[in-house]
């Protein structure tokens, strides 16, 4: 088990305050100034040293990603780093503790980050449902702000930066980075197509670099401990420790944060008292959040959890938002949901994706009654291959690849329901057509 | 379709809404979004200002607000933009109401991980208290939707009333909630079994120094 002085988020029960005062206690905000002293350049190199990746789920090298930012801004086209608190894939919880827990974490990387890849200003983007987390975020920006560290001449760095906050209002495709922009810019939260990158042109036409919550509010810790302490944790390129958040059917849910590349068996065994009835009782997993493909349970349990360990086994980290699922699920239904899940959530710009989310979450209720036959699941599948690949944004994959592990993994009860549904497996009766 | 909302009759609408203005705290409040986006970006205040007017329109029905077309292109005024640049940001997030609902609206979470937590018993339980998904109870109290994932999985099934989040539900919390809010009962948001937020159930497995003190780990880093 990781040891707590090796935690980053110490308060992510928020048994103590949030606000500055106690964040200080505990460590924040002290010689920020220092930090920042030594240089954009070596901030950005030390974030690479670190082996800090993307904590919103594609897992790109953060310090990478920094370093694609004009290194001198003009006047009429300032950098902005906006960041990305509209968690909304199903299992996803982290972010969430840290704004309302820990939100002085975020703040102070917001400033180091942004100083980093000479922005003029952060924006988060908070998701509309998140109220009271984002009470307690406007609250402790305000804060931040009587006490000179964030403003004109942030820390007494002689650097001017804003942090602002802004509110979504309810839709999960914001979270994609550049449905984010449009939806920062007032418009519909439709996605833009790639290229141009954020980097050369974001919000506002600026170039912008967008970050999970998790990956910004870690900075300020790596850097007063040093690249090397992160990347002792975790596997080669899978550095660091990590918020796992464990639903579904295990004896205690929780938020945890951990070393990366720990077993799933340990993390369940230590933080969240076992399976629901035993190890054997365990069916599958969805490891990384509602868009990865689910896994069963003899390869998940001993499976490393982190990047290439997840993606050894046909799935991924995502969001290390943790699924478990015991032998009394209804595999079929709870994959359905997702798909139910996805067909409300498409924007509707890109045509696979509008018109196939729904074709497919009305096959898969059909594939969950049984009121299919049998040669639809190779329909099924083909269409998923159709949907995906073939949209402006992820959300056509994230919609296609729950399927394709159902179907990889579970076709033998597919099957059955449908053989049962019509009474003892012989092929449907063909009718006479009069 | 049939979860489309039934907009109200324009007419009427008009009449009741077209005067629609700020109140003077409100004002403030709005000037103040405005002042967080650079100048001539004023549309990127859209999403916040709807908000603002939702909750005016609420606090002056008593509901929990909704934006009638009058409202909507006051807002649209305000930020220099066609009426339908604002109305179909209005259509497109969940989080707005295009029709009224009632004084507090009951957003169930049934996306997978409730669902596997028990969502089911927690909508059964609306159901038998008289709320419809999609509608609002004849008295106007409750309105019920069925949402998508509201970010409390470790405390999953829950519901999101109102500003509050209620989590770790079950068959008879949910109906006990209802009930106090339909008598006007106090009721405490956070998670109903009594665990602290998303920490495991029965105690903290990690960062025990945390409980009783505001602990200060610098002195362990070595």
């Amino acid at each position: 088990m990781l040891a707590d002085k090796d935690r980053i988020f110490t308060n992510v029960y928020g048994f103590q305050p949030w606000n500055l005062d106690a964040a200080i206690k505990r460590g924040d905000w002290d010689d920020t100034k220092g930090l920042m002293a030594r240089g954009q350049d070596a901030l950005i190199d030390a974030v690479k040293a670190s082996g800090l990746r993307g904590r919103g789920g594609a897992g790109f090298p953060t310090g990478t990603k920094w370093s694609f930012m004009p290194k001198e801004p003009k006047a009429d086209r300032p950098n902005f780093l906006v960041i990305n608190a509209d968690e909304s894939e199903p299992g996803s919880c982290k972010d969430r503790e840290i704004i309302r827990h820990d939100p002085h974490k975020l703040i102070e990387g917001a400033l180091i980050a942004g100083f980093a890849m000479r922005a003029r200003a952060a924006y988060i983007y908070i998701r509309g449902e998140y109220i009271r987390e984002a009470e307690v975020l406007f609250a402790a920006i305000a804060e931040a702000y009587d006490k000179g560290l964030i403003g004109k001449n942030a820390c007494g760095s002689g650097y001017d930066f804003d942090v602002f906050c802004h509110r979504g209002a309810g839709a999960y495709i914001c979270g994609e980075e550049t449905a984010m922009l449009e939806s920062l810019e007032g418009k519909k939260g439709q996605p833009r197509l790639k290229p141009p990158f954020p980097a050369g042109a974001g919000l506002y036409g600026c170039p912008t670099t967008v970050n999970n919550v998790e990956s910004i509010a870690v900075v300020p810790t790596i850097l007063r401990r040093s690249p090397e302490w992160f990347a002792s944790f975790g596997a080669e390129n899978n550095r660091g420790t990590k918020l796992f958040q464990i639903s579904g059917h295990v004896n205690k849910p929780c938020v945890v944060e951990e070393a990366m590349s720990i077993t799933f068996r340990e993390l369940i065994e230590t933080h969240c008292g076992g399976i629901r009835g035993g190890w054997d009782n365990l069916l599958a997993v969805i490891p990384g959040g509602s868009s990865v493909p689910l896994v069963p349970a003899a390869e998940i349990m001993d499976c490393p959890m982190d990047f290439d360990g997840l993606k050894k086994v046909g799935s991924g980290l995502g969001t290390a938002a943790i699924i478990v699922m015991d032998k009394s699920t209804d595999i079929v239904r709870a994959i359905s949901r997702l798909s139910y899940f996805y067909k409300h959530e498409s924007c509707g710009q890109c045509t696979p994706c509008r018109e196939g989310t729904g074709w497919m979450w009305r096959v898969m209720e059909r594939m969950r009654t049984g009121d299919a036959d049998i040669s639809e699941i190779d329909t099924l599948y083909q269409v998923t291959k159709q949907v995906e690949g073939h949209t402006i944004c992820a959300l056509g994959d994230a919609a296609a690849w729950p399927i394709q592990g159902l179907i990889k993994h579970f076709r033998p009860e597919m099957e059955r329901r449908i053989t049962e549904k019509r009474g003892g497996g012989l092929s449907p009766m063909m009718e006479a057509a009069e | 379709m049939a979860e489309a909302p039934k907009i109200p009759d324009e007419a009427e609408t008009r009449a009741r809404w077209g005067a629609f203005a700020w109140t003077d705290e409100n004002q403030t409040k709005a000037n103040e979004i405005l002042g967080r986006y650079p100048k001539g970006r004023e549309q990127s205040a859209s999403l916040p200002l709807l908000d603002l007017a939702q909750r005016q329109v609420g606090a002056e029905t008593q509901t929990q607000g909704w934006l009638p077309v009058p409202v909507i292109e006051f807002v649209a005024r305000q930020i220099g933009v066609p009426y339908m640049r604002v109305y179909e940001v209005v259509s497109f997030y969940t989080m707005f109401n295009m029709a009224p609902v009632g004084r507090y609206h009951v957003q169930v979470c049934g996306t997978t991980p409730c669902l596997l937590g028990g969502s089911d018993d927690v909508l059964s339980a609306c159901k038998n208290k008289g709320l419809i998904k999609g509608r609002t109870t004849p008295d106007g109290m409750f309105t019920l939707t069925e949402v998508e994932c509201l970010g409390a999985c470790a405390n999953a099934p829950m519901v999101q009333i109102n500003d509050d989040n209620f989590e770790d539900l079950d068959y008879d919390k949910t109906t006990a909630i209802l009930e106090a809010l339909a008598t006007g009962g106090t009721v405490t948001p956070g998670s109903q079994t009594g665990r602290r937020d998303s920490c495991a159930a029965g105690g903290p497995t990690n960062l025990v120094a945390m409980v009783d003190e505001n602990h200060d780990y610098r002195g362990e880093w070595g």
